[in-house]
């Protein structure tokens, strides 16, 4: 995968600290488990947490902590003994690991959104917005009133021309997109702030599906998306 | 759980009482995995439960909370142990992940979106696109944050001018997006952008300086 445009440094930063919201987080995810570059970008950002966990002054636990964990750990040392087959893993984990074994297979779905969607774009149940436009809500809504949803836009069509207060990401899932920054293909991410106001156009053949979150709502330019807007609710 | 010690256990923690304050944690955890000792499991405990502590409860949550939230931590350092690679990342970074992943599901009540490199990088690559990008030499990183003390790393901090150490702080220790801290700072969210990436830089150079 050609992967040119990436996540800007104080992106990665953020999703580093866990200080995104859960919809920028997963585009961020989606992006990086699909970029090595970014891979090794992200491990970087890591250690400074690791740094800062190491320069934090210590606050004494309680005493019992550690024999909870000690015996947490004869516990499950044997069940595993018991069942030798079945790792201990956390709950994520397992439903992922389910998926994988019932629809097997090559995957067009970043690791990240599969337990979201499944392993293939085209089972998704898109819903249409406009002419050409359909949506995919995923269930993450901030209070600041941003969302993450799958878009997926016919060959030269154009999103609806708009601004934003806060963040954008536009993760190119399938197919291709261009505005003023550029071309924009599979694995590429689109990461801008409100002094963009832009507009892709959909320059692929086929349909371009992307991954898109916010973390505020959207301001929309023309009277079309103002009127759409509380409808989308983007 | 039950609260109980064996006489086992009680001598393994007298032999540990010493302070282990420059142990190369890297290779403490590396051992850990390997051998699933519960020695080295209680070192590694002595040194890294109280900084995990602390740094929950700068995330606002409280006392019980973040009891809780150290011992789910350093719980899943034991079962994930075998998972840690020295190469990319030091024991203090990998912790930070697991602490930070626990703080969140927890405060959000949803698991943080997580790219799994140890999936990725470690094991075979699977049958989906994220072969084409997990390449063989995706190992050794330049491990430029490996044997940090503590006095080392509050020196890199220090060096970072207040406005850039300011938003790390945010980020980090208090989970602020960019768009909470322009409110707070009443700055620009570009000029929030443009101080972590100048932190950020910063951090980098010192660090290489160092090594």
């Amino acid at each position: 995968m050609n992967i040119n445009h990436h996540l800007d440094e104080a992106t990665l930063v953020s999703y580093t600290a866990g200080a995104m919201t859960q919809a920028m987080a997963l585009v961020v995810a989606c992006h990086i488990s699909m970029c090595k570059e970014c891979r090794e970008r992200v491990a970087k950002a890591e250690a400074i947490g690791g740094l800062l966990l190491e320069s934090l002054d210590a606050i004494d636990v309680h005493d019992e902590s550690l024999a909870k964990l000690l015996a947490a750990i004869d516990d499950t040392e044997e069940s595993e003994n018991l069942e030798k087959n079945l790792p201990l893993n956390d709950s994520v984990a397992c439903v992922s690991l389910e998926k994988q074994v019932v629809d097997s297979g090559k995957s067009d779905v970043p690791r990240p959104l599969q337990s979201h969607i499944g392993k293939h774009l085209e089972s998704v149940q898109w819903k249409s917005i406009l002419p050409g436009i359909q949506y995919y809500d995923l269930p993450f809504k901030t209070d600041r009133g941003g969302v993450s949803r799958l878009l997926r836009i016919a060959p030269g069509k154009a999103m609806l021309e708009h601004t934003h207060d806060g963040n954008e990401l536009t993760l190119v899932l399938q197919g291709s997109i261009s505005d003023e920054l550029g071309r924009f293909g599979v694995g590429d991410i689109a990461d801008l702030d409100e002094e963009i106001d832009h507009q892709p156009i959909v320059d692929s053949t086929d349909h371009c599906i992307c991954l898109v979150a916010t973390d505020a709502p959207l301001k929309f330019n023309t009277l079309l998306g103002k009127i759409v807007q509380p409808i989308t609710g983007f | 759980m039950e609260k109980n010690h064996s006489g086992e256990d009680l001598a393994i923690l007298t032999a540990v009482k010493k302070e282990t304050e420059y142990l190369d944690w890297s290779q403490q955890l590396s051992d850990l995995g390997m051998k699933r000792e519960k020695l080295v499991y209680i070192k590694i405990y002595r040194h890294f439960a109280p900084k995990i502590k602390a740094y929950v409860m700068r995330l606002g949550l409280l006392d019980s909370t973040a009891e809780e939230l150290m011992q789910e931590t350093m719980f899943a350092v034991w079962q994930k142990a075998h998972l840690y690679n020295a190469n990319k990342a030091a024991a203090s970074t990998w912790i930070f992940t697991l602490a930070r992943n626990k703080s969140i599901d927890w405060m959000r009540k949803q698991p943080y979106p997580d790219y799994h490199s140890e999936r990725i990088d470690n094991e075979r690559p699977s049958d989906d696109f994220e072969k084409s990008s997990a390449s063989q030499s995706d190992t050794n990183y330049d491990n430029l944050e490996q044997l940090i003390t503590k006095d080392k790393m509050n020196t890199v901090i220090q060096r970072l001018p207040e406005e850039q150490r300011q938003v790390i702080y945010l980020s980090f220790y208090e989970g602020r997006s960019h768009v909470e801290i322009s409110g707070r700072l009443g700055i620009p969210l570009g000029s929030v952008k443009s101080r972590i990436r100048l932190a950020s830089q910063k951090i980098k150079m010192i660090w290489k300086e160092r090594l």
